[in-house]
């Protein structure tokens, strides 16, 4: 059994079992309280999972692509939840959970994930057909560009399904991070997918004060 | 001091350190700091995204430290503690996310503080086995740092802290700062300026003390304004290059860091008696300033005044702080805060817990 949280988007948590599926699951797509919800829905979801928080194996957290701030509320929440009850986290690309979600839903075309990263640019990733599994295949991404650069980013864009992504379900998440295990996937690397390094600006010289 | 008091673990992520502390009562077990500030000297400040990405890096191997530091396990813990404000809103959901998630995973009830509060909370910890340091209230507390430029009334610490004035634009840490780029010195400030200012003459330039003209007295009487400040520093020093002669950088940083002492310890030791408050408590990195350090102890022994200082590792931003005051609300017999308090980078002072 797992803890899954992703805040790529939303904020969006559940408790996932490989075999009995998604036990409870609770999401917003508000993008602006990711620290505020993040607790109670840990919390609310344990609950109605009626899950003992040491009776879980692993967390599984989105790791991006996703804007700076709310991304790193799960990140950090789900390395503090690992650590209380001494388990692994385990990292999982959020548009693989989404790609993945679509598989879940019956929907097997190629498909084009699409989200939101403010500042007028999308974040991007491409899956082909699933494999021999039935886990999402990432061709491209994930990556970051205009709305209008997907043209040139993404190779023989007119073969994908676009899929615009508003929230990552963590319940999706989890059921990917519970199938990826006993099959060996990889999971993602530990630096958060941000895409984007931070605004700064190296410190110049003072300006004058006098004319 | 009894095994009862309680032992609880303080998060702090305000600014550009990831602290975690861990306090019995009023005894210091461990305080544990990981900071970025090497990570911002290039850009001659905090930046915000440097030092949240850097927290969420730093904080299980700080949380990890802490812990074997302090020798008790998660288990042990009677609460958790995290500053939830005032701060870097993306710096503080590092903190908040990952104190709510590990008080839902152990169980414990979790205590959303004030960052300032905390401050002066540092004050109550004994780093001996002899327990804890008797503080006296009312007491007036001067908080400085890079973010913050503060003056309090604390009549108790878990139940009443006034704010009497703040600054109105930088903070003293920040005007250290921007002076000592003026002076071609590295960031931070501070230590910069304090060492160059050395063997300088205090009294060499005269610069403005911010706020204090009659006028300014009646509106802004325990505020603070550096911003005025700085520019004197830089027109002063213009005025030299444009001449064609050398800027005597330590006699500057004399005389800019005598501003700065003397406009905050004036205002603190009026505060002190104009409310008849015979206590000061300083707090804030700024606290590490030599001239701050030694204005204060002077002024205050001539007014009467008994002034504290805590150690230096418990004056810059920590968690074990957070932990102190988190250990009197649970000691006061105050409810935790619960899981849906938000991070706020504004929080009043009069908001001890959140």
């Amino acid at each position: 059994m797992l803890l899954a949280i992703d805040t790529s988007i939303g904020t969006s948590v559940a408790v996932v079992d490989r075999d009995r599926g998604v036990l409870a699951e609770r999401a917003t797509s508000d993008t602006r309280s990711h620290a505020e919800v993040i607790g109670a829905y840990i919390d609310e979801c344990l609950g109605e999972a009626q899950v003992a928080a040491s009776a879980l194996s692993a967390v599984a957290i989105g790791m991006g692509p996703g804007p700076f701030t709310g991304l790193r509320v799960g990140i950090a929440a789900a390395n503090a939840f690992a650590f209380g009850i001494g388990r692994p986290v385990v990292r999982v690309v959020s548009h693989d959970a989404v790609a993945f979600a679509e598989l879940r839903a019956g929907r097997r075309d190629p498909v084009l994930v699409v989200s939101d990263a403010r500042r007028r640019e999308v974040y991007w990733s491409t899956y082909a057909a699933p494999d021999s599994e039935g886990l999402p295949k990432r061709v491209q991404g994930p990556a970051l560009t205009r709305p209008d650069g997907l043209e040139d980013a993404v190779t023989r864009l007119d073969e994908y399904r676009r899929v615009d992504a508003s929230e990552v379900s963590a319940g999706a998440l989890g059921m990917l991070a519970e199938t990826m295990h006993p099959h060996g996937r990889e999971f993602a690397a530990s630096e958060p997918l941000y895409l984007r390094s931070p605004d700064v600006t190296l410190a110049k010289a003072p300006k004058r004060v006098t004319g | 001091m009894t095994e009862a008091a309680p032992l609880v673990l303080g998060i702090e992520t305000s600014c550009d350190e990831t602290g975690v502390g861990v306090v019995r009562g009023t005894r210091l077990l461990a305080n544990v700091i990981a900071s970025s500030m090497e990570q911002h000297a290039r850009y001659g400040g905090v930046v915000p995204e440097v030092a949240a990405r850097a927290h969420l890096e730093a904080l299980t191997p700080t949380l990890t430290t802490a812990l074997d530091e302090a020798g008790v396990t998660l288990d042990e813990l009677d609460a958790i503690a995290v500053t939830s404000g005032p701060g870097l809103s993306g710096a503080l959901m590092v903190g908040v996310g990952a104190a709510k998630a590990l008080a839902v995973a152990t169980g414990k009830p979790l205590y959303a503080v004030n960052h300032l509060v905390g401050h002066v909370g540092a004050d109550v910890l004994s780093t001996g086995d002899d327990g804890g340091a008797e503080v006296e209230y009312p007491t007036i507390a001067l908080l400085v740092s890079g973010g913050h430029t503060s003056l309090l009334l604390v009549r108790d610490l878990i139940s009443d802290v006034e704010l009497l004035g703040e600054t109105i634009d930088d903070a003293a840490g920040e005007a250290f700062d921007k002076v000592a780029r003026l002076l071609g010195l590295p960031y931070p400030g501070g230590p910069q300026i304090d060492a160059a200012a050395a063997s300088g003459d205090p009294t060499a330039i005269r610069f403005p003390r911010g706020l204090s003209l009659p006028k300014d007295m009646a509106e802004h009487r325990y505020d603070f304004s550096f911003s005025g400040l700085k520019t004197a520093v830089a027109r002063w020093v213009e005025q030299r290059q444009d001449a064609g002669e050398p800027v005597p950088v330590a006699d500057v940083a004399a005389s800019f860091r005598e501003a700065v002492a003397d406009v905050l310890v004036t205002k603190a030791i009026a505060a002190c008696n104009d409310l008849g408050v015979p206590r000061l408590l300083l707090g804030g990195g700024v606290v590490a300033n030599a001239r701050v350090r030694a204005l204060a102890e002077q002024r205050a022994d001539a007014a009467g005044i008994a002034l504290r200082i805590p150690p230096l590792s418990l004056c810059t931003d920590n968690g074990a702080m957070i932990a102190a005051l988190g250990a009197q609300l649970v000691a006061g017999g105050r409810p935790p805060s619960g899981l849906g308090f938000a991070a706020d980078s504004t929080l009043p002072v009069t908001d001890i817990q959140a």
